[in-house]
């Protein structure tokens, strides 16, 4: 065992060992990069026929590439790309070298495949123990892990990033709640990951139980796989007493590891000796200015298994160059609030299910569980948020209760520029998931082909 | 001379008030009365029982929402006019009726109305001062043993 590890205290620099890189000389970062782009475009070029054949439509080689801004230059990866080529298409390596597979849950009939050699896997520790040690958590935590284990990457992505840094993992998994408290309260938990939506539940359910987290060690959240608002980070950090990391990641890239926020709580600092981030125009493709909002796009400097070269995230945001007050060197990307993927198109207006939870927030203060029921009457879609009644607003009076809604309605129709139909439900009406929260019920076109495809691409868009 | 009632917010779908009485009823809780006011789309059922407490923790825990509001009850005649009498003393003192309802009373000659005013209190002191019966819990709860 490395002894500098294991003698490593705050008290002595504030940099863990792990943590070194997040601090390097931009200089020295920006050589790094170049010369590990360099390399896995070589890499890329010579084992994945896909990416030869694009390179050449383009009349480009490896040795092309000069500058770091010479990435602009290369052919995007995109979602399609994975499917087409599914299950091994885009691997660069054979399955001598490779030692892990893991796969989306995804809505497609087919998964998601992403692979790993051993060297892969170590990246993969290496960047979750920095994403654990941002969030402040050091050797002496006691971690409960409540991602999915399994194909899902969460589960042994964390699990792999506490054991790399040394801490305690208790390898939960999702589900069964009441035991996830039980665990949390008799073993002294200092921190939690988990998706938000999961998180808001268990912190309902402890309530239920009687158990109030505010009482408890647990000290952090880190928590991912799907957007959130700050005023869910609100409730959650005021309700558990806890400070809530907004951790992010895609398994196509490498899984949780990729950007996480640091104790300052204004952007992920994202891990960019080994994960290039860009910002371009989602509609062109061209590459935006520094700073300005768009899909986020991602090139893994060193994975060996599974290269992704411009991989087309879906993911609005925007890249943060200004210096965190916390001395890392590596940049921040925005929180991010919608995912292109989530966007519905309804009559012809873009709406993000992140809208409509900010109105509900501005009229409620706390976020009510809710969900977005999509119809088509006489050929036109309609929009119903339903939501259900907390203990918090329900008023005696017919009045007052029409009033709330007429307050939900004003407030989400300025926020989306939609009509839209409130319906006020009991409380546990609406369905709930275990993992990732069921937001949208699409049924328009319901009876010809089954729900009708409302993500940005499909074929009503 | 206040009296808890219980109110429940529940959705227009059948089944929905039985749901709550059947809850009530195996726990052996009897509602002295209740009202429905409803919308197209949801509806407030407004309880008086004496073991409101009781009821309130059976429903919240079978996921309903409930709250408790103070109403006043008060004893009206059963026969023509008694109620327009209390109105008059109401409009005279400017006191706003939020909502009532009314149900009669074991005692038959005598009939109850319940009703929730914005302003209770002067509410209370101003028809107790015109001689009107305003009933507490005993009187209302006592009959029900």
């Amino acid at each position: 065992m490395n002894s500098t590890l294991e003698s490593w205290s705050d008290g002595d620099s504030p940099v863990h060992p792990l943590s070194a890189i997040d601090f390097l000389p931009l200089s020295q970062l920006r050589a790094m990069q170049l010369y590990r782009l360099q390399s896995i475009v070589r890499w890329t070029y010579q084992r994945v026929p896909l990416f030869r054949e694009r390179m050449r439509e383009r009349g480009l080689t490896p040795d092309d590439i000069h500058d770091l801004r010479d990435v602009a230059k290369l052919p995007f990866t995109c979602k399609a790309d994975l499917h087409a080529t599914y299950p091994f298409g885009l691997f660069a390596c054979s399955m001598q070298e490779i030692v892990r597979l893991h796969a989306s849950s995804g809505t497609k009939s087919k998964p998601i495949v992403v692979a790993y050699t051993q060297e892969d896997l170590e990246v993969w520790a290496s960047v979750m123990a920095r994403t654990f040690l941002l969030c402040g958590i050091r050797r002496g935590d006691i971690i409960q892990n409540a991602y999915g284990y399994g194909l899902f990457t969460g589960g042994l992505g964390f699990h792999s990033g506490a054991e790399r840094l040394g801490a305690t993992v208790i390898p939960m998994s999702t589900g069964n709640s009441d035991r996830q408290i039980m665990i949390m309260k008799d073993f002294g938990c200092t921190a939690v990951c988990c998706t938000p939506s999961y998180f808001l539940h268990l912190i309902e359910r402890a309530r239920d139980l009687g158990v109030d987290l505010r009482k408890h060690p647990l000290r952090v959240g880190m928590f991912g796989a799907e957007p959130w608002t700050e005023a869910m980070r609100a409730r959650i950090q005021d309700e558990a007493g806890i400070k809530a990391h907004d951790c992010y990641g895609l398994s196509e890239i490498i899984g949780p590891g990729v950007a996480a926020e640091c104790p300052y709580q204004n952007g992920l600092h994202v891990f960019e000796d080994h994960f290039y981030p860009e910002i371009v125009d989602p509609d062109t493709g061209e590459v935006l200015p520094e700073g300005e909002e768009g899909e986020l796009v991602l090139t893994t400097l060193t994975k060996q298994a599974m290269p992704m070269i411009r991989y087309r995230t879906r993911d609005i945001t925007r890249i943060i160059s200004d210096p965190c007050p916390c001395g890392r060197t590596i940049r921040r990307l925005a929180r991010i609030r919608h995912r292109s993927d989530d966007m519905l198109i309804v009559r012809g207006i873009n709406v993000f299910p992140s809208q409509v939870e900010e109105a509900l927030l501005t009229v409620e203060g706390t976020l009510p569980h809710y969900q977005i029921v999509l119809t088509r009457e006489d050929n036109l879609d309609q929009m119903e948020i339903r939501v259900e009644v907390t203990p918090e607003v329900f008023a005696d009076t017919v009045g007052a209760m029409e009033q709330l809604r007429q307050r939900l309605v004003h407030q989400i129709e300025s926020t989306v520029g939609l009509r839209v139909r409130v319906r006020l439900v009991e409380p546990q009406s609406l369905q709930r998931s275990e993992g990732k929260a069921k937001r949208v019920l699409d049924l328009r076109n319901q009876g010809a082909n089954g729900p009708a495809p409302h993500h940005k691409g499909g074929t009503n868009s | 001379m206040k009296i808890v009632q219980l109110s429940l917010f529940l959705e227009n779908k059948p089944g929905q008030v039985f749901r709550i009485c059947r809850i009530l009823a195996e726990a052996q809780l009897n509602l002295i009365t209740l009202c429905l006011a409803d919308t197209q789309q949801f509806g407030i059922l407004r309880l008086i029982l004496r073991d409101w407490q009781k009821a309130k923790e059976l429903l919240e825990t079978h996921g309903f929402v409930a709250t408790t509001t103070e109403v006043v009850a008060i004893e009206v005649d059963d026969r023509p006019g008694g109620m327009a009498r209390v109105l008059e003393v109401l409009s005279e003192h400017q006191i706003n009726i939020e909502y009532l309802y009314a149900f009669t009373f074991k005692r038959g000659d005598k009939a109850v109305v319940v009703f929730r005013f914005d302003r209770p209190d002067e509410a209370i002191a101003a028809l107790q001062q015109a001689g009107e019966n305003v009933l507490g819990p005993v009187e209302l709860y006592g009959d029900t043993n």
